[in-house]
């Protein structure tokens, strides 16, 4: 793989602002929750998208040698839009999100939306189905890598402990593990809730080689994803400190963005610190 | 029925100083006060559900009275076993409160939709099966709760709902409410069905049949006189449930009636055996269901007279 060139950087730092905007649009008209845990996942999405990933719409999903589960599913939001950057489907679906009718719901379903294979929105189940994955392509001799993005309130479910046994007892170094560590999960901050912490230290003691990365440097998001496997034989785990509602200052690391849609005037100052 | 929800909890607790809550991190700002007032009956376990209910089943068996919530799915089928084992083989003296009964997280996809839990969690032995159909509902059932002792599961809707009952209501376990009097047919609803059960019956009476209501607000153990007397005097019965047709309330009244070999007609209202890929609110899921009020009333008033 070639180095990130500063125009490579710039490229996706660009798109990521698209999808930042995407996503406050998308969360202003259905009057949606969760724009923080959209936010915070970004740049985590669109350098998987467009430039770590071996991933085309143009093919068919199992003909992709790297496959991506979204496990976080109420982070949907900004899947779907970078889905839609990508060329998956079109702008003008993402204006049906929500809505009575249409195929974007507020967690993905795993029919009608190109390229979303999984349908999730229950915690905890992303990572057994990624595992799985990449077991098929082990036990099919194939090339690629399963990737899957897990939030870090969704590490409290004793499952994703249950796949990561899975995955490190297989030696499947074909799995890259995301965590969004946003550090605040539905009714409080993720390190008080319940003992997560040391989170990484978690990881690497289920034999995953760990990292733990700024989510939101591109640069650091990019060198990780592209390192993966850190070892030989050891599935990968990347912890990437993010911040919730990242890329607007007023929904930044506070939880009422869980929940709150942005108003009109919300959606405005958000568009105008987003720029794009 | 949330709000109506942690008013009754509340004031049960102030009663009951064994009362503690535990909830799978939902119910943002919700339980702010009950928190408040009793901060050591009080639990964030996590995104953690099966713990949540292992934990319970700890502090009931030590002579806590444990309720555990989460929206439905995850406070049922996600913990199933822990439910099954740790709470009902055990008879411990542990509510599971589930929010979002049918389809009232709608927008959220078949993940957050309450369709399955009244079928799986009947036929636990012991299990006391609640869905209370209104605000008013809600606080008697768990004031019934409060009564009781042993394992037990409330399902709930989620905000807004209706106020059907005029006022203040109470039922014993077991016990159903009449809504209408009627003697051409009698409509059973359970859970939050019950105002379009209302609907569907005033629809009916502009046609000129006078169609009994009752609500069902415990679907075990079945309110079995109420069905026999239901099915003798006005000749047909419908059940309404915003839950899978498969297994649940109508299931029940099935069973009921064939145990009895009673010779009456009887249709079921409920979810059809599919998911549902397309989004949408309640309302909008009701109807591909068959369950808007007009639907219903249409369908009994072609087909079952």
């Amino acid at each position: 793989m070639t180095a990130l060139s500063s125009d490579g950087l710039d490229g996706l730092l660009q798109r990521s602002r698209e999808v930042r905007a995407s996503v406050v649009r998308m969360a202003h008209r259905a009057k949606s929750p969760h724009v923080g845990s959209a936010l915070s996942s970004v740049d985590l999405l669109v350098a998987l998208y467009f430039r770590v990933m071996d991933i085309d719409p143009a093919r068919k999903m199992l003909q992709n040698p790297d496959r991506f589960v979204l496990s976080k599913g109420h982070g949907c939001m900004a899947y779907y839009a970078t889905l839609a950057a990508r060329g998956f489907f079109g702008p003008e679906l993402l204006e049906t999100y929500s809505r009575n009718g249409s195929v974007l719901a507020e967690h993905p379903s795993p029919v009608g939306i190109p390229g979303c294979e999984i349908g999730t929105g229950s915690l905890g189940h992303g990572l057994s189905i990624a595992a799985g994955a990449a077991l098929a392509r082990k036990l099919r001799r194939q090339p690629g890598r399963q990737f899957v993005l897990l939030s870090d309130g969704e590490c409290n479910e004793g499952s994703v402990w249950e796949a990561a046994m899975f995955a490190a007892g297989r030696g499947l170094d074909n799995l890259v593990v995301l965590v969004d560590y946003n550090k605040l999960q539905a009714m409080g901050r993720s390190d008080e809730v319940t003992g997560l912490p040391p989170l990484a230290k978690k990881w690497s003691s289920f034999s995953f080689g760990t990292v733990e990365i700024d989510g939101h440097s591109m640069p650091e998001i990019v060198r990780a994803l592209e390192a993966a496997p850190f070892e030989k034989g050891r599935p990968s785990a990347i912890v990437a400190h993010t911040v919730k509602g990242k890329g607007v200052s007023f929904m930044e690391n506070d939880l009422e963005w869980h929940y709150r849609p942005p108003s009109d005037a919300d959606l405005a100052r958000a568009l105008a610190e987003i720029g794009g | 029925m949330r709000t109506a929800f942690i008013r009754a909890l509340t004031a049960a607790a102030q009663e009951d100083e064994r009362i503690v809550f535990l909830t799978a991190d939902l119910g943002y700002k919700l339980f702010d006060d009950f928190a408040a007032r009793f901060p050591n009956r009080f639990f964030n376990v996590g995104v953690a559900e099966a713990n949540m209910v292992g934990v319970a089943s700890g502090l009931a068996l030590e002579g806590w009275k444990p309720f555990v919530y989460s929206i439905v799915p995850f406070a049922t089928l996600r913990c199933y076993e822990q439910i099954r084992n740790d709470v009902a083989y055990h008879e411990a003296d542990v509510t599971v409160v589930g929010v979002g009964g049918g389809f009232s997280y709608g927008h959220n996809g078949p993940t957050h939709h309450a369709l399955e839990d009244i079928a799986v969690l009947r036929v636990l032995p012991g299990m006391t099966v609640l869905c209370p159909g209104d605000p008013q509902e809600t606080e008697a059932a768990v004031r019934a709760l409060a009564r009781h002792r042993g394992p037990a599961y409330l399902r709930l809707g989620r905000a807004g709902e209706p106020v059907v009952h005029p006022g203040r209501v109470d039922f014993r376990i077991g016990e159903s409410l009449l809504l209408r009097e009627g003697n051409d047919g009698t409509l059973l609803t359970t859970g939050n069905m019950l105002a379009p059960a209302v609907r569907a019956a005033e629809l009916l009476g502009e046609r000129g049949l006078q169609v009994r209501v009752i609500s069902m607000p415990t679907v075990k153990p079945l309110d079995v006189p109420t069905i026999e007397r239901a099915a003798r005097e006005t000749g047909w019965i419908a059940t309404l449930e915003e839950h899978s047709r498969l297994g649940g309330f109508g299931a029940a009244v099935a069973e009921c009636l064939a145990d009895l070999g009673l010779p009456v007609r009887l249709r079921r209202f409920g979810a059809q055996d599919h998911f549902s890929h397309t989004c949408g609110d309640q309302a909008f899921h009701r109807e591909a269901h068959g369950l808007a009020p007009a639907q219903i009333a249409d369908a009994l008033h072609s087909g079952l007279r």
